[in-house]
């Protein structure tokens, strides 16, 4: 970890004026920033704190939709009636994530902006090559230990997981990301890696994330997020799924229908394959199943994460069928 | 986890003294943050050193080029394989020494994280910084990443872990039926909360060490010998451990390298390793294979056992981790042939961890028996029992205890084994498959020699002071209640003091031997002092009992008194102030007279060259126990969660079952882990291990552990120790993974035979 210099924000407006400044970085829970910083994968020259600004923690929920301020807790967000209440795949993915401490301390800002778990990414003294580190350098995880590296959305240049929940039922829920000045479609805001695996998402210097909204939607009421790892607490998803599900009034076909995987791409991935093959059709398990197939069309194994092309339909088939009432 | 049952049986004793089920006497202290650990010392004039680690594996450093890090702020030392700190070489375990130099940092590289350098600077940060500006040349040669690595090859054969009686391969072609597998089991790791490292300051020739230690007087010892000084001349003080399953039970390169360095500045140096070293500066659990070949007669009498069996080591040192530990041990079988191998891999050398070699070998064979049994078509218990030892099939000696039996019956019962339907993947709920499994486990009772200080104190309280070491399994208090029991004081009455390498010798905790090594020292010197406290009592003009015609006294509640109590009644401290005394010492050890001399002493203490074999003397001694194990897992994803345990001990007389029970289930608890998350991933290319951090190497957490309930049926073992316990500690570890796997079998009628349990291994 190299010395810093630390600046107190006094606005949002002068955080994101001098998060353009060359490597300064904006410090929220600072779980992240502060994990990366140790490993010698960030090196910040200016770190830019803005965990205290006013005003940019809200979370209100009406009839239009949810609205997050970026300095928002994770703890609190999961645990807001209005969120439990409208966008239930939110508060799950959010209760899932991580630890009880560590959602404590951390934003729901600074959680879209998570980086990747790669091991390799991770060392840099031991491994030069990462691609997403150090451009041009090459991948240490092909051919190496990828367990828990993406099946979809890969590139040559890079096949880290985007690792993180919120984002996966944000995408599921059609969420806007805003920047200040503009706003991003969330699915937008993740871009993939392609050739330059280093630029991660649609912020440009000068921009910093000051809300996260969410429209309501009857499919965002009848949403769930499904989590599959090893270990029950306190750890990524080897695979995941965000399911909102709304049915005509028969109660058995489907009007409308949301699904996004976690744990197997490289960002937060909108399976609409499925989403499109079922949608007018009954929610009936066997056809579920077999739409659920869909959603790793195009999947890529590396070796060690072969096991998620046949794990991640499973989750979107069974969260489909629990969040229609169908399980 | 949520409310833990207990069943108490065969220890009545609800009281304070042994067998009481008194609380940790050190644990509001803890529990507070009161109780300052090694690291935590904040001596005048700091400074820290870190650790520069090698990215290679196999190679030759060829140049090391310090300057930019000696020209960073704050630095103020650094070391390189070029510095010669002048030490010599110390003694190994069991007390052999070599000749020459002792060099902690050479230019061979081995292992991928190998120290080749350390940074002393002002602040943690500066030498953190200046520790990367360190540019290290070499050669690089192909490492073998582990056991796996084609080039890794078979190894080489162990000779004295070659056992064998019978005709087993002749015997194994003749059965009707017979099950083979090959077992395995990656590196594993101590990750214990409370890091490693020490700090290190010199007073003139006195060297003092803060350093979490298991042994305070072996770990000292190798301070002396490295830099020639008397031993008395270090001081290595460790009260508390947060956690040390094997691994702080020897001083280390880093020790070395901190004390050197805290030389050469003249001020004191603090060296901590960070969460990635405790992957590389010392070793976990070795990886292990062995195959196993099992042939029974149609009734499930065992007629032969052959077991191959192998685990890695360095390419500089020696490990063997036995995975042939356990295999003769459990059951009766005629014919038996056992081999084991070592195979060197670039790595660091691995160590003990919770029960060595038993722990693999369990999994082993209590795998291969439940193949057996499922390929007999006999309950699993039933096979258990059958083929139960009535004496040690090796040795051939007569068990102490064995209370085997009782544990697999008993644990059934608790358990309700005699509803399960035998089919694999008869149970379920939903998209819940459930199983349930057994196995068992043993470890060996392993005897040393101990010595302590009582004292008593002119208040009345009384004082136990000893070197031997508590990492959280309960030493201070047991002590306590031993001290109490033996001189008739309350609990509370008593203080005790350990982790400290200047105090009364101990031998190393380790082997699970420390609770009946030291209970015998401390009931040996707390009588003594009893029988001192009485003698003057009767003896001294100004005591109260001088006139009263009694020829020996009484001591309760810290009352003396005569015995028919017809006499005068005082306490201690009273007794004390009219006798005149301050204080009364009395030191007492368990040595054999050949040995009650300073050599004899510095070679227990020291060494581990008089630890005492299971089978040395009249029988063969062990601890036991059975594992009962119900898992749920889920059809589509693969996930295994364990879901209920009911586990049955044999070990003996229990000293204090409330913490007793807490090392069961802190064994159990660790095996779930071991069963289902733990595995140090190697990078095949670099030879590194690359989870190396809480977040990526997964232990348990409290929502992975279910009830766990624990049930002691041990008989006091008056062979064993002097109060008649075995080992606890080790013993709960040993058998829960193959537990775990038998039930996963059970489920889903998928065997897993690696380790661990993972969820891509079941979809
Ligand atoms: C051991 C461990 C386990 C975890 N497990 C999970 C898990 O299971 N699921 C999961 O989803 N997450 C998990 N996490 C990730 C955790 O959720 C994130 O670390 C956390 O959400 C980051 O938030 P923060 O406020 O602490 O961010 P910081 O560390 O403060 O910032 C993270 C990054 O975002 C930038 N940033 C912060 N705020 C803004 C903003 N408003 N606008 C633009 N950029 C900003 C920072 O400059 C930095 O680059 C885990 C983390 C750890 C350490
Ligand atoms: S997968 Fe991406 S992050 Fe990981 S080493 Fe390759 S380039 Fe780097």
């Amino acid at each position: 970890m190299r010395d810093f210099s630390y600046h107190r924000a006094g606005s949002a407006d002068e955080a994101r004026r001098a998060a353009t400044l060359p490597a300064a970085m904006l410090l929220a829970g600072g779980t992240t920033l502060l994990d990366l910083a140790k490993c010698g994968v960030t090196e910040p020259e200016q770190v830019i704190d803005i965990s205290h600004l006013k005003g940019l923690d809200d979370i209100r929920v009406d009839a239009e939709g949810a609205y997050i301020g970026a300095l928002a807790r994770m703890s609190h967000v999961a645990d807001d009636a209005g969120i439990r209440g409208q966008f239930p795949a939110v508060s799950e993915a959010l209760w899932q994530a991580a630890s009880q401490q560590i959602r404590n301390m951390a934003t729901i800002g600074g959680n879209l902006m998570q980086r990747t778990r790669c091991a390799y990414f991770r060392d840099p003294a031991t491994f030069p090559a990462c691609n997403k580190r150090a451009p041009g350098s090459g991948c240490s995880a092909i051919g190496g230990v990828n367990r828990n590296h993406a099946i979809l959305g890969t590139s040559g240049a890079c096949i880290a997981t985007y690792p993180g929940d919120l984002a996966v039922a944000l995408t599921a829920l059609d969420a806007m990301v805003h920047l200040g000045e503009r706003s991003v479609a969330i699915d937008d805001f993740f871009l993939l890696p392609g050739g330059t695996p280093e630029k991660e998402h649609a912020i440009e210097p000068g921009e910093m994330i000051t809300a996260i909204t969410i429209p309501a939607s009857p499919a965002a009421r009848r949403s769930t997020y499904l989590k599959v790892r090893d270990r029950q607490s306190y750890e990524f998803a080897a695979a995941s799924a965000a399911v909102g599900i709304e049915l005509e009034t028969d109660g058995r076909t489907i009007r409308d229908l949301r699904v996004a995987l976690g744990g197997v791409a490289t960002k937060p991935w909108r399976a609409r394959a499925v989403e499109d093959a079922l949608k007018g059709k009954a929610l009936e398990p066997e056809a579920v199943r077999r739409a659920s197939l869909l959603a790793v069309e195009g999947a890529a194994n590396h070796g060690g994460n072969h096991y998620k092309i046949e794990l991640a339909p499973r989750i979107v088939a069974r969260a489909i069928l629990n969040a229609g009432g169908a399980a | 986890m949520n409310v833990i049952e207990t069943r108490q049986r065969g220890e009545a004793s609800d009281g304070s003294g042994v067998g009481g089920r008194h609380s940790r006497i050190d644990g509001r202290l803890k529990i507070t943050g009161g109780a300052t650990y090694a690291l935590e010392h904040r001596l005048e004039n700091l400074t820290y050193a870190v650790l520069v680690p090698s990215t290679i594996a196999a190679g030759r450093m060829t140049a090391i080029d310090t300057k930019a890090a000696e020209a960073a702020p704050g630095v103020l030392l650094v070391l390189t394989p070029d510095d010669d700190l002048g030490l010599a070489t110390a003694s190994d375990w069991f007390g052999n020494r070599a000749e020459g130099s002792y060099r902690p940092l050479i230019p061979e590289i081995t292992f991928n994280g190998q120290a080749v350098a350390v940074v002393i600077a002002e602040t943690l940060e500066q030498a953190t910084a200046a520790a990367s500006l360190v540019k290290v040349t070499s050669e690089e040669t192909q490492a073998i990443a582990g056991l796996d690595d084609p080039r890794a090859g078979e190894g080489n054969l162990v000779d004295n872990l070659t056992v064998s009686w019978g005709e087993a391969e002749a015997a194994l072609a003749a059965v009707p039926v017979k099950v083979e597998g090959e077992y395995r089991t990656p590196r594993e790791y101590h990750v214990t909360i409370e890091p490693h490292g020490l700090t290190a300051t010199w007073e003139g020739d006195r060297l003092t060490i803060f350093e979490p230690s298991q042994w305070t007087h072996g770990m000292a010892r190798s301070y002396a010998e490295w830099f020639g000084l008397p031993y008395e001349n270090v001081t290595l003080i460790s009260p508390f451990i947060g956690g040390g399953f094997g691994s702080k039970a020897t001083a280390s390169f880093y020790g070395a390298l901190a004390a050197a360095s805290a030389k050469k500045l003249g001020r004191p140096v603090k060296l901590a390793i960070t969460r990635p070293q405790t992957f590389t500066a010392y070793g976990g659990r070795a990886a292990t294979r062995q195959k196993i070949a099992l042939g029974a007669s149609e009734d499930g009498m065992l007629q032969a056992l052959i077991h191959r069996g192998a685990n890695e080591t360095s390419m500089v040192g020696t490990w063997v981790e036995n995975t042939g530990a356990a295999t003769p041990l459990l059951y009766a079988v005629p014919n038996f042939s056992s081999e084991n191998r070592l195979v060197p891999v670039n790595t660091v050398t691995p160590g003990a961890l919770r029960a060595p070699g038993k722990n693999p070998s369990a999994f082993g064979i209590e795998s291969a028996m439940d193949e057996l049994a499922h390929a007999l078509g006999i309950d699993p218990v039933e096979l258990r029992l059958k083929n139960h030892a009535e004496r040690d099939p090796q040795s051939g000696k007569p068990w102490s205890t064995r209370q085997l039996r009782e544990a697999l019956t008993a644990g059934a019962e608790a358990f309700g084994w005699s509803r399960r339907s035998p089919e694999p993947r008869s149970m379920r709920d939903g998209h819940t498959l459930i199983g349930w499994g057994v196995a068992i486990g043993t470890f060996p009772v392993i005897r040393a020699y101990g010595e302590a200080l009582i004292a008593i104190r002119k208040d009345g309280k009384v004082e136990v002071i000893s070197g031997a070491i508590d990492m959280g399994q309960g030493t201070y208090t047991i002590l306590a209640q031993t001290a109490a029991e033996a001189l008739g004081v309350p609990v509370d009455q008593v203080e005790v003091r350990l982790g400290d390498s200047s105090l009364p010798g101990a031998a190393v905790a380790g082997g699970s031997m420390l609770a009946g090594v030291m209970t015998g020292a401390v009931h040996k010197a707390a009588s003594a002092a009893r029988e001192e406290l009485i003698a003057l009592a009767l003896n001294d003009p100004n005591s109260p009992f001088r006139e009263s015609g009694a020829n020996t006294l009484a001591i309760a509640n810290g009352q003396i008194a005569t015995p028919r109590g017809d006499g005068p009644a005082i306490s201690i401290a009273e007794l004390m102030a009219r006798i005149g005394r301050d204080r009364i010492e009395v030191k007492r050890d368990t040595l054999p007279e050949a040995l009650a001399n300073d050599v004899g002493r510095m070679k227990a203490w020291t060494t581990m060259s008089l630890m005492r074999a299971p089978t040395d003397g009249d029988y063969s001694m062990h601890s036991w126990c059975a594992h009962f194990v119900e898992v749920k897992v889920d059809e589509d994803f693969g996930t295994v969660r364990v879901s209920r345990v009911v586990s049955a001990f044999d070990c003996g007389r229990l000293y204090n079952p409330k913490l007793v029970e807490s090392q069961w289930k802190g064994g159990i608890i660790m095996g779930i882990g071991q069963a289902l998350l733990e595995e140090g991933l190697i990078d095949p290319r670099r030879a590194r291990v690359v989870n190396n951090n809480l977040g990526d190497y997964l232990v348990a957490t409290n929502a992975d552990i279910p009830d766990i309930e624990v049930i002691s049926v041990g008989v006091p073992d008056p062979h064993a120790s002097v109060l008649g316990g075995k080992g606890v500690g080790e013993v709960g570890i040993v058998g829960v993974a193959p537990a775990i796997a038998n039930a996963v079998f059970h489920a889903t009628g998928k065997r897993v035979r690696d380790l661990p349990i993972t969820l891509e291994k079941l979809i």
